[in-house]
């Protein structure tokens, strides 16, 4: 103890406490609080920076999520559409073939009606062709028939019985 | 002072090859030179762990038995009826007198006394001077290593500071050497310690103390031989800061457990004759925690410097072709131990600082039921 307070030296002492305090308060200000407060800073914005780090990948899923449902969707809509077409074609496939089948009946019965028209006019004119001819035909006969008696007899006699057989 | 040392192991290795067959028999010539030896090195080691007046690298003894100092003297500034200012080198190592304003200063061992003219000193019967001491406020070695150290921290720490800005928040060259030191005392010794809330306003005085000790500790170490934090004026001003630190920034809860440790735990007759020697404890621990801090960080730093140079000592004593190189090899492992020392030392006055300051700024939470048993 003696040795102790014999080194001890208030001059070294003052000194030391002098310098010290002198120390820390230019450190203070120019190394301690601005070391720090970059710490803090870096520290905040590595924080800061995970944060939004998470954040981005969370929303990153939800627009996922979101693009799945949505293709999800889009692909239903298709498959609903794409039936739709196929009933509508199918619809209209069977209309148009009910209405040529209608379409081709009445040119039918049209085309039949000519015929017929045709046929008949055809008939017609051949019956007075024919009842022309019969005239011409009859008027020779008559000619040739009505130079001699007998057969005027004959002839009357045999009209006669195709008059009856009528 | 080491490379003295450093030196005359050089020089003796040398020497040694050279002269060892003539040597031979000069060594043996007298036992009292031996003797001499050994008393020469204790008190190199003795001058050695006290501060000194003039920064001297190295000295030796010319054959005509002169010695000579190589190194730089100092201010002397002495209050004595007003100040008186000189440089060291006027003592001339202690063995003239200096003069200043009409007064006679004479310098023993290492300090510095009033004399007459003739430089006529008085001694008591222990051998310590009785003359009058002038209060010495000179520059001794340990305030210009004080100085450097303190200049270098201001560059290293201002630069690395410097640097958060210059370069995007990350740091640069040597301070990416120390910025991790300093997030370790602010994370694992100031924030356990002290709290997460208060911690801020104690760590300018942590890394400082922290890197102040550390640094000089390392410049202990080195071969200008100097040995700042084992010098007891210089622990105790250290020491006295995180005192009056500890006390100012203490909390009504601080002192209100100092004079009355045990609460509402005990009725006032039940406390009155255990307070009798509690609170007188209570208060001796007030200087007793900054005063171990003082004393371990002075003898563990004086310790060190003992052992090293006494083993460096004992090379000079053996000069054998076994003893010095075992000597040696034991003063390098030493010196390994040292340099762990001068960190560890650092570190345990800063973690006892901040556990001190931690105590006094907490505010309690008043648990009751808890005995307040645990502190003794």
């Amino acid at each position: 103890m003696d040795k102790l307070l014999n080194d001890f030296s208030f001059g070294l002492f003052v000194w030391q406490t002098l310098l010290f305090v002198l120390l820390l308060l230019l450190l203070y200000k120019y190394a301690w609080k601005p070391i720090l407060n970059a710490v803090d800073d870096r520290e905040e914005g590595i924080k800061n920076a995970l944060a939004a780090a998470e954040d981005a990948k969370k929303e990153m899923q939800n627009v996922t999520a979101d693009s799945e449902k949505l293709l999800k969707e889009a692909r239903g809509e298709r498959e609903a559409m794409l039936k739709e077409a196929r009933e509508l074609r199918e619809k209209m496939m069977a209309n148009a073939k009910e209405q040529a089948k209608v379409e081709g009946d009445k040119m039918i019965a049209q085309a039949k009606a000519t015929i017929d028209g045709e046929k008949k006019a055809a008939v017609a004119e051949i019956k007075n062709q024919v009842a022309d001819l019969s005239v011409q035909i009859a008027e020779k006969v008559l000619k040739e028939q009505l130079t001699n008696k007998d057969k005027q007899l004959k002839l009357v006699d045999d009209m006669l019985g195709d008059l009856k057989l009528n | 002072m080491r490379s003295l040392f450093t030196i005359k192991v050089l020089l003796i290795c040398s020497i040694f090859l050279g002269y060892s067959l003539s040597a031979t028999a000069k060594e043996e010539t007298s036992e009292g030179t031996k003797k001499d030896l050994k008393t020469e090195i204790k008190e190199y080691i003795d001058h050695h762990l006290k501060d000194s007046h003039d920064f001297s690298i190295f000295s030796y003894t010319e054959d005509s038995g002169k010695h000579v100092y190589i190194g730089l003297p100092l201010p002397i500034i002495l209050w004595d009826n007003g100040i008186h200012v000189f440089s060291s080198s006027q003592f001339h190592h202690g063995e003239t007198l200096a003069q200043a304003g009409g007064n006679y200063y004479a310098l023993d061992h290492g300090k510095i006394y009033k004399t007459d003219a003739e430089g006529t000193m008085t001694y008591d019967e222990e051998g310590h001077a009785t003359n009058l001491k002038p209060i010495d406020f000179s520059v001794t070695k340990n305030v210009v290593m004080m100085i450097i150290t303190g200049l270098l921290m201001l560059w290293l720490f201002s630069s690395l500071a410097r640097s958060y800005a210059k370069n995007n928040g990350v740091p640069t060259g040597a301070g990416r050497f120390f910025e991790p030191i300093v997030l370790y005392i602010r994370d694992d010794i100031a924030k356990p310690t002290i709290g997460e809330k208060r911690y801020r306003k104690y760590m300018p005085f942590l890394l400082t103390i922290f890197f102040f000790i550390w640094f000089l500790n390392m410049f202990g170490l080195t071969p200008l031989g100097v040995n700042v934090t084992g010098n007891i004026a210089i622990t105790f001003g250290l020491a006295l800061l995180t005192f009056l630190i500890t006390n100012f920034t203490g909390t009504k809860d601080y002192w209100k457990h100092l004079v009355d440790p045990l609460g509402n735990a005990m009725p006032w007759y039940g406390k009155l004759p255990i307070y009798i020697i509690l609170v007188p404890i209570e208060l001796l621990g007030l200087i007793i925690k900054p005063f171990a801090l003082l004393i371990r960080l002075y003898a563990n730093m004086q310790a060190g410097h003992i052992v090293l140079m006494s083993l460096i000592g004992l090379m000079f004593i053996f000069k054998s072709w076994i003893g010095s190189p075992l000597s040696f090899f034991l003063a390098f492992a030493i010196t390994l131990i040292e340099i762990l020392v001068a960190l560890l030392q650092a570190y345990i006055f800063t973690m006892l600082s901040s556990l001190y300051f931690g105590f006094a700024s907490e505010e309690h939470d008043h648990h009751e039921e808890e005995p307040e048993l645990a502190h003794l």
